[in-house]
């Protein structure tokens, strides 16, 4: 039956705190870089060449509905048979960072596709170049509307970073997994796991909400 | 090895983790639907203390990860003196995660059903029961429809997890070949392709026909 040991999770709770930060670490790390390379992924939807839309459209549908455990597998193991050794900390950013850069495309497309017609005509006519148009023009509208989606995405990241432990990221899960190995408990770390990650994820959601409605407010919507 | 050489001298571990993929995600998918109808309803209750335990769960669920859950449930649970079987365990969580994200659909379904329908259904005297079940229901499904495609396409993804607990899905067997053979780009590439048709064109198309024959049901083309 149930005995939970208080002296035991004292023990093991520095060691969780620590894989906490990796844990934090991994999110952001993947977070960057799903960022930049989202953006990457919506501006090529949005260029002239057909066959170029339709194969970015065609990989991140592709990113979207394939399991990030196996595309963290295939970019870990596939590296090395052909000769490119990658770290597990380095695969695994990729490959999550590369997941929700397919998520955060179709969050920053909404967001563009959202700004009215008429701003790229107005920027058309007063002779801006498109990268002008864009960076002073259409992402500063289109990027507040974003901000809740890629708020949402950032705690999704985070939930699924314990994925990273199977190729051996000492993050929270790999460490409770090797304190349970090494002590034949599984109860404590596990729990203490599951805790950590509700006292970092309900918080972080609740001021993604409140964030979404003060500008929703500020940007003259309902509520 | 040629691909297609390695295609025939694996295809039997690949057709085996397929079907107990398939079955997991089945099986998962309709205790997701089950869960998310009973916590969205219960969610939006007059008694404070349904609507906690409500809440609790989908915080709970929500607020973890779907691994540290299956842990949680493989290993754990038994010291309670609840053991089930791995491909249960398997099944039920990823059902339970996604029925905690399913219960906020349930609920933003039920509450786009416009306010004269309750009025009416009221006005004609139905029971809080009947009128659920027959006016608020049949148009809140045909509202859900489109987001819970989505969501059967993350639930598909979810199933993959199991194989962490040693169910011998598709990710499981892949695992497998790969370890016995290092060729890993055939078999975690092989692996990509299957999941990838399922999604695009079984649990999509799917999903998309259910919505056309939901719409016409209720008389909106």
């Amino acid at each position: 039956m149930l005995d939970w040991k208080m002296d035991f999770t004292w023990e093991i709770l520095p060691r969780l705190l620590l894989a906490a930060g990796n844990t934090m670490l991994a999110a952001g790390g993947g977070y960057a870089v799903a960022v930049v390379l989202g953006l990457v992924f919506a501006l090529a939807q949005r260029t002239r060449s057909r066959t170029l839309t339709f194969i970015v459209r065609e990989l991140v549908e592709f990113i979207r509905s394939t399991p990030l455990l196996l595309q963290i597998f295939f970019i870990f193991y596939v590296g090395p048979q052909f000769g490119l050794r990658l770290s597990p900390w380095a695969a695994g950013l990729i490959a999550i960072g590369l997941h929700y850069a397919a998520y955060l495309s179709e969050v920053y497309r909404g967001g563009i596709e959202n700004v009215p017609k008429g701003q790229w005509e107005a920027a058309r006519a007063i002779n801006l170049s498109t990268v002008t148009t864009y960076r002073r023009i259409i992402i500063p509208q289109a990027l507040p509307p974003a901000l809740a989606g890629m708020g949402n995405y950032l705690v999704g990241i985070f939930k699924d970073t314990p994925m990273l432990s199977v190729i051996g990221v000492a993050e929270l899960m790999h460490t409770a997994n090797s304190i349970g190995a090494e002590n034949f408990r599984y109860l404590e770390p596990y729990t203490i796991v599951g805790l950590i990650f509700l006292a970092i994820s309900l918080p972080t959601a609740w001021l993604i909400r409140r964030f979404e409605t003060a500008l929703r407010r500020k940007m003259g919507l309902t509520r | 090895m040629p691909y297609l050489d390695f295609l025939m001298t694996y295809s039997s571990r690949f057709i085996d983790g397929t079907l107990i993929t398939l079955g997991q995600f089945g099986l998962a998918a309709l205790v997701a639907i089950v869960a998310a109808l009973i916590s969205g309803l219960m969610k939006m209750a007059h008694s404070k203390t349904m609507r906690a335990i409500a809440i609790i769960y989908i915080e709970i669920f929500r607020g973890t990860s779907l691994l540290v859950q299956l842990y949680w449930f493989y290993f754990v649970l038994p010291l309670f003196g609840f053991t089930l079987e791995k491909f249960t365990v398997g099944f039920l969580t990823v059902g339970l995660c996604y029925g905690a994200y399913g219960a906020e659909l349930v609920r933003g379904a039920i509450q786009s059903v416009p306010r004269g329908q309750w009025e009416a259904a009221l006005a004609l005297n139905m029971s809080p029961a009947k009128r659920m079940q027959r006016i608020i229901l049949p148009q809140a499904l045909v509202a859900i429809l489109p987001p819970w495609g989505n969501l059967m396409i993350e639930i598909l993804k979810g199933t993959a997890l199991v194989a962490l607990i040693s169910v011998a899905d598709l990710m499981f067997e892949t695992r497998q070949v790969n370890n016995n053979t290092y060729l890993s780009a055939q078999a975690f590439g092989t692996a990509l392709i299957i999941y990838y048709i399922f999604a695009r064109f079984m649990v999509t198309p799917i999903m998309r026909w259910l919505e056309r024959v939901m719409a016409r049901k209720i008389g909106r083309t």
